[in-house]
């Protein structure tokens, strides 16, 4: 079942304040395994001219995904999100997350479209500090995978 | 330690790696990213939903590829775009030697402000497992 097309453009509000902190930022870098002193040591950030340390590239992420749930999980667009799979994904950086931003994600539909019967679904996040400075945009496509013809027999 | 506008050309290579990926660090990854899809877990789930076996994140492969650029680099801020669509999964079988993740980049275009844009290649098992991925860098 086709994606119903006038959700383009629709906005969502918001969400709640994102609070990135020091301990968050080394636990994601020890998760990618990327110790980069930049991410770990303040002074290593001040040398950079950092007021504290920032964010690895990919950890807006952690914000993105769960702010697109509220588009994956929005009952008037109908997703079956059991089938949603991530197809490309895309950030652009006024600068670096950094220990201490407060972020809020507000999220819009840029795209809908089929392609050979899966959905195919862009997602965009603009991230601001509280102060409204903009950080980070991410688009994100999600790729609502068609039910196979063997699927649709037994339903 | 900063690399120089001036010190590069289209075709500059920067200095390839490999990425080991186990199972502990999908779990690991799944706490400090906040997703927690069993298919990056559980075994049997993975094959419940057609996958051959438990597959690393995307979004993992994604953060290892960008440190060839970041370490070439040294100040990951410097990294202003970045993008790549998810072609293959990455699969991470439950032994020791879990799956490697091979990433080299080059130099494709140099761009206004001191910019350029560098394409990674990413595989797994000898195959592309990131299409169109590519950073835009901001050098000195």
């Amino acid at each position: 079942m086709a994606l119903d097309p006038s959700f383009i453009g629709r906005s969502y509000p918001p969400t709640a304040p994102y609070e990135v902190g020091r301990e968050k930022i080394r636990e994601f870098a020890a998760a990618v395994g990327d110790l980069n002193p930049a991410y770990l040591d303040q002074a290593a950030a001040k040398a950079l001219g950092y007021p504290d340390v920032i964010a690895p590239p990919t950890f807006a992420i952690a914000l993105a995904m769960p702010a697109s749930d509220q588009v994956i999980e929005d009952p008037a667009l109908g997703l079956d999100f059991s089938r949603v799979v991530h197809g490309d994904q895309k950030f652009s950086y006024s600068r670096p997350l950094r220990a201490g931003d407060r972020v809020r994600v507000t999220v819009r539909i840029d795209n809908i479209k089929s392609l050979a019967g899966n959905d195919v679904l862009t997602v965009t996040g603009e991230m601001h500090e509280e102060s409204g400075e903009h950080l980070v945009t991410t688009v994100m496509t999600l790729v609502a995978r068609a039910v196979s013809d063997d699927e649709t027999k037994d339903e | 330690m900063a690399i120089s506008f001036d010190e590069v050309e289209v075709g500059t290579e920067l200095p390839a790696q490999s990425f080991p990926v186990s199972r502990a660090a999908l779990v690991r990854y799944a706490g400090a990213s906040g997703d927690f899809n069993p298919i990056h877990w559980n075994e049997e789930f993975a094959v419940s939903v057609g996958l051959p076996d438990v597959i690393a994140h995307g979004m993992f492969t994604m953060a290892e590829a960008i440190r060839v650029v970041t370490d070439w680099v040294g100040d990951p801020g410097a990294v202003v775009d970045y993008g790549v669509r998810f072609t293959r999964p990455v699969v991470v079988p439950n032994d020791d030697a879990g799956a490697v993740i091979e990433v080299s980049g080059k130099v494709a275009k140099l761009l206004d402000g001191r910019r350029v844009q560098v394409d990674l290649l990413v595989t797994s098992g000898g195959q592309k497992v990131l299409g169109q991925s590519r950073a835009v860098v901001q050098l000195g």
